[in-house]
């Protein structure tokens, strides 16, 4: 499908829940609200027209005003390619867990967790992944301020 | 082999210093006796916020970062980046450069699996087909140096060309090469792949299932053993792949169920023999041309997002970028290929014997480097 056609089925589908798409950039995309990411996804990953079986990238990026959770989903049986964003506001960013759908999201939603500080609800081990266990603050944050030590030695 | 608990659990850690987990991996098993109940990796021991480092320098300041993601293959990594960056400024590269590209991608994969494959001989307890392998990479090392200056972390690739062209009679010396190495990987076939006592310890072992593979996103060489045939080289061609003939390697299962370590190893024998096609290929097809015509004076990408996926030794490596306008990339992602493997490993390894561990983690072929970023 091209993705002009994966924006109208969703947005057919979804209704008002997606809330924007542009399929004329680089990397085609619709935001969706984030309560809904799950509906959403198993819709990608069960319909036979999209089959989205393979989830390429979940990354978290900070927008200064509010966060985002990004999904690049591609299907291994009809290879096209579409993008999914989820805004998120900064004081208290969680969704829902995409862990059931692709599980390969475990990890990811990790690092997300650990880099932005977005909650999964309903994630079975959210962890931090990358950095230790009790480090403080989220590193890729814009408004990170980096620690001078860390267990008392100079960072 | 029907898994028999006797319920006496013992916490084990095998890592961060271990010499068969490839790098600084820790391994939390729950052993019941020799049986390995869970294993649980824990990874960011070699942690360098690698993305973070990238919001903070320009655009080609970037490239030599990438080099050190995954220093095993260096020169792909560095690739996909600078094909991400091309992607969102739509920079059209000229056909030298993209041959080149090709050939030194392909150099670098041999390069690449040369080591996967000696180490792997290495962590099963052989030692003479990881000196065979380290030689015959050498000789790759020597074509990158001469041309670059540099033996592992390259900074060759450039946004819009490339560093240097090629001395004269580089394509003349690379068949000669090609023409001596690949009776070479017969000879390992002989000596490592169809040994009984590497099939032994291998065929048998940690199975991945096709659509166990496929959900835990695990990709390139390891999902190609499980017999799925998708290559990003054939599936979504990039430097204009869909010009040569080669075949996709994957996994047959010729010593037991497909998907086991063995199908993974020799996945990547098998493609280092495509390599050698495709190299012979782009040799030969090698056009005249300036390699840094179309190198742009500012970087300066336009407002937006792109994803880039290039097929990496070890799988699919993808690069997500954010552009705000200015010379320094908003964020940088990657998509590591060993992350999302290392992410199956637990799947994989429940039940096995602690000797099998070390086959299967050997099998994955990950680089922490590019785990922990």
């Amino acid at each position: 499908m091209t993705p002009q056609e994966i924006a109208a089925l969703l947005s057919e589908q979804f209704e008002d829940r997606v809330l924007e798409s542009k399929t004329d950039e680089i990397n085609p995309w619709s935001d969706v609200k984030s309560e809904a990411v799950l509906e959403v996804s198993q819709f990608l990953r069960s319909d036979s027209r999209l089959r989205m079986d393979h989830l390429e990238l979940l990354g978290g990026v900070d927008y200064k005003e509010n966060l985002e959770v990004v999904y690049v989903l591609f299907s291994m049986e009809h290879r096209h390619r579409y993008t999914i964003k989820c805004q998120l506001s900064k004081e208290s960013p969680s969704l829902p867990s995409v862990e059931s759908v692709w599980r390969v999201a475990n990890w990811h939603e990790r690092e997300a967790y650990d880099m932005f500080g977005i909650e999964f609800e309903g994630h079975s081990d959210l962890s931090r992944i990358l950095c230790p266990d009790d480090w403080e603050g989220y590193p890729l944050r814009k408004d990170y301020v980096f620690p001078k030590s860390y267990r008392d030695m100079p960072v | 082999m029907e898994v028999q608990y006797s319920g006496d659990v013992m916490t084990l850690n095998m890592g961060p210093q271990h010499p068969s987990t490839h790098g600084v991996l820790r391994l939390e098993l729950k052993t019941d006796g020799e049986i390995v109940a869970d294993a649980k990796p824990h990874i960011g021991y070699l942690h360098r916020c690698f993305e973070k480092h990238c919001e903070n320098v320009d655009y080609p300041g970037v490239v030599p970062f990438t080099d050190r993601l995954d220093y095993c293959a260096a020169m792909n990594q560095e690739l996909g980046y600078v094909l991400a960056v091309e992607k969102l400024m739509g920079i059209k590269i000229n056909d030298r450069v993209r041959y080149l590209r090709v050939i030194m991608a392909e150099l670098g994969r041999i390069a690449s699996h040369l080591i996967a494959a000696g180490t792997y001989g290495n962590d099963i307890g052989t030692f003479t087909p990881f000196w065979w392998c380290f030689r015959d990479r050498e000789t790759i090392l020597d074509f990158f140096e001469e041309t670059c200056g540099a033996r592992l972390l390259y900074n060759y690739n450039w946004i819009g060309g490339l560093m240097h062209d090629v001395k004269p009679d580089f394509g003349k010396r690379v068949i000669e090469f090609i023409d001596y190495f690949e009776p070479q990987v017969d000879n390992l076939n002989k000596i490592l792949s169809d040994n009984y006592i590497f099939i032994k310890r291998t065929a048998n072992v940690g199975i991945l299932k096709p659509e166990v593979a496929v959900s835990y996103g695990v990709t390139g060489p390891n999902l190609r053993g499980s017999g799925v045939a998708f290559d990003v080289r054939k599936d979504e061609p990039y430097l204009g792949y869909e010009e040569f003939d080669f075949d996709i390697a994957v996994g047959k299962g010729d010593y037991g169920p497909v998907g086991s370590c063995w199908d993974r190893y020799m996945v990547r024998i098998r493609e280092v023999k495509e390599c050698c096609k495709i190299i012979r290929q782009a040799v030969a097809k090698l056009p005249p041309g300036d390699v840094r015509e179309t190198v742009p004076k500012r970087v300066k990408p336009p407002k937006g997002d792109v994803y880039m996926r290039t097929e990496a030794p070890r799988g699919e490596l993808g690069y997500y970028i954010v552009s705000d306008g200015s010379p320094k990339p908003y964020r940088l992602k990657v998509k590591s290929p060993c992350f999302t493997a290392m992410s199956a490993f637990r799947e994989v390894s429940r039940g096995v014997m602690i000797a099998d561990l070390i086959a299967i983690l050997g099998s994955f072929d990950i680089v922490l480097g590019e785990i922990d970023r």
